[in-house]
């Protein structure tokens, strides 16, 4: 019995894995992508925003292989590892999708936020620091706290360039003829998410002080 | 000398030229009453003398500083004119208080972040917070929110808000302080408030520019009044005159529908 507890356990923490190193790294990519979709600069907005259509447009399952297989099919330089495609596959789609909350929680800020900052003489990234920021931060938990419990799930999906996250390795067991395994796996997503729900709701109360 | 000229100032957005040809001037303590229906251009003046707009023609000149030259293509540029803006101040029609802040962080924010740059601000920083927030507290109070300072925007009234963001503006000491249209948002109940704390400024000389429909108010508190009908100055003089006897037919019909409409 503790074997497979331990194999579980095991391919659990991947998915964790895959699920921090996306998050610490989609976060700020993402705010780069925004800044790009929202430039001045047509060009710019027109690739980025294309480029994200694109990412937002294809399912992650493609995106994965094509990160897997591209740079050896393409270029003669094979992938080194499976977990490093997982993660950028997953950090370059995650963002795309976190960069679309960033921009919408930024365009719902109302533009005399900035004027009344402007005329008080504060300089444009004291407005952004001081008066925008927590205002967007404010409007993007909710939409965020989806997104990041979506990516728990999500996580599972890498499986399909072979890494032997908790599913795969509870599916082995099946054809040994055991299915508590493949249920209990539930168990693990279910916990895990309870966890950051509370972690989650906790970081919205504590935004509750104010309205926007 | 006038605290304020502003000479032959016009903004166009696109092809439609919004305010043309203005020119007036202003008094240390003078208070003006800019009046004209909607669409005229008032809120674009207010907009361009607090730099939010750039004028396409014009001058603007505070204490006999030109600060603004649309001639001179370096009063355009963005550096310095954080600067000159702080001659103005801007109360707007929506207050716009920063809704992450108690009443009195919004009264202090830009004079925290401006004390930074000071040369003394290292040694003494505390010192200066201080300066800072009794200085916000005595202009909170002067305008009837002493018991407010901690409250968050939303949990105020639109008058306390409102009075909240003239104390914000006030706290910056601008040489001429502008409002638009201050008690337009407001639930008729609570302009009052609102009117009273600008009557008072008035009466302790602050120089202002106010853009208003409330016509009794104008008339009671202005040295003069502005008549702008569709980007121009129609009429100008003491309120006796543009309210009370106008001269020219686009004020009398303005004058005339507005107090037609119930309006006091
Ligand atoms: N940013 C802008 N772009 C285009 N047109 C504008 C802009 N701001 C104001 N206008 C137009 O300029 C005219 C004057 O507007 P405004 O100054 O707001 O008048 P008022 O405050 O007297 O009602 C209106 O016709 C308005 O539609
Ligand atoms: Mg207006």
């Amino acid at each position: 019995m503790n074997i497979y507890i331990a194999s579980l356990f095991e391919g659990f923490w991947l998915n964790i894995r895959l699920f921090i190193l996306t998050l610490v790294m989609s976060i700020p990519l993402g705010l780069v992508i925004t800044f790009g979709s929202m430039s001045k600069f047509r060009p710019l907005r027109w690739l980025v925003r294309t480029f994200v259509w694109i990412i937002r447009g294809t399912p992650l399952m493609l995106q994965l292989f094509v990160v897997l297989y591209s740079p050896g099919l393409l270029f003669g330089v094979p992938m080194k590892s499976r977990m490093t495609a997982a993660i950028i596959a997953f950090v370059v789609n995650y963002a795309a999708y976190l960069s679309e909350i960033y921009r919408g929680g930024i365009e719902s800020i109302p533009k005399g936020q900035y004027e009344a900052g402007a005329v008080l003489g504060m300089t444009k990234s004291q407005v952004f620091f001081k008066v925008i920021l927590l205002q967007v931060v404010k409007r993007i938990v909710p939409p965020m706290s989806n997104e990041i419990i979506t990516l728990t799930k999500d996580t599972a999906l890498a499986r399909v360039i072979g890494i032997a996250e908790i599913i795969m390795c509870a599916e082995r067991f099946t054809k040994q003829g055991l299915i508590w395994p493949l249920f209990s796996t539930g168990l693990f997503f279910l916990v895990f998410n309870g966890v950051l729900t509370l972690v989650l709701g906790w970081l919205e109360r504590k935004l509750d002080y104010f309205k926007v | 000398m006038p605290i304020l000229e502003v000479k032959n100032i016009s903004k166009r957005f696109g092809d439609t030229e919004v305010i043309k040809d203005i020119s007036f001037s202003l008094e240390k303590g003078e208070t003006l009453s800019v009046i004209g229906s909607s669409g005229s251009g008032k809120t674009t003046l207010l907009r361009c003398l607090n730099f939010l707009e750039t004028p396409d023609a014009g001058t603007i000149t505070v204490n006999g500083e030109v600060i603004f030259d649309a001639a001179d293509p370096m009063s355009r540029s963005e550096k310095g004119i954080r600067e000159k803006r702080l001659h103005f101040g801007l109360v707007f029609q929506s207050f716009n208080l920063f809704p992450q802040y108690t009443a009195l962080q919004n009264v202090t924010l830009a004079g925290m972040l401006l004390a930074k740059e000071r040369p003394d601000y290292k040694e003494r920083k505390s010192q200066i917070h201080e300066e800072i927030i009794s200085n916000a507290k005595t202009i909170l109070d002067s305008v009837g929110l002493s018991s407010k300072l901690d409250n968050y925007p939303h949990q105020l009234s639109g008058g306390q808000q409102q009075r909240v963001a003239i104390a914000r503006a006030l706290a910056l000491n601008p040489d001429i302080l502008c409002f638009d249209e201050p008690t337009s948002a407001l639930d008729p109940e609570l302009t009052g408030e609102v009117l009273r704390v600008i009557r008072e400024l008035a009466e302790r000389k602050t120089t202002m520019i106010i853009v208003t429909h409330e016509m009794s108010f104008a008339r009671q508190v202005s040295d003069n009044v502005l008549f702008m009908d569709e980007g121009f100055v129609v009429e100008y003089g003491p309120p006796e005159q543009v309210i009370g006897n106008p001269q020219e037919d686009r004020t009398k019909q303005f004058l005339e529908r507005y107090f037609e409409n119930g309006n006091n």
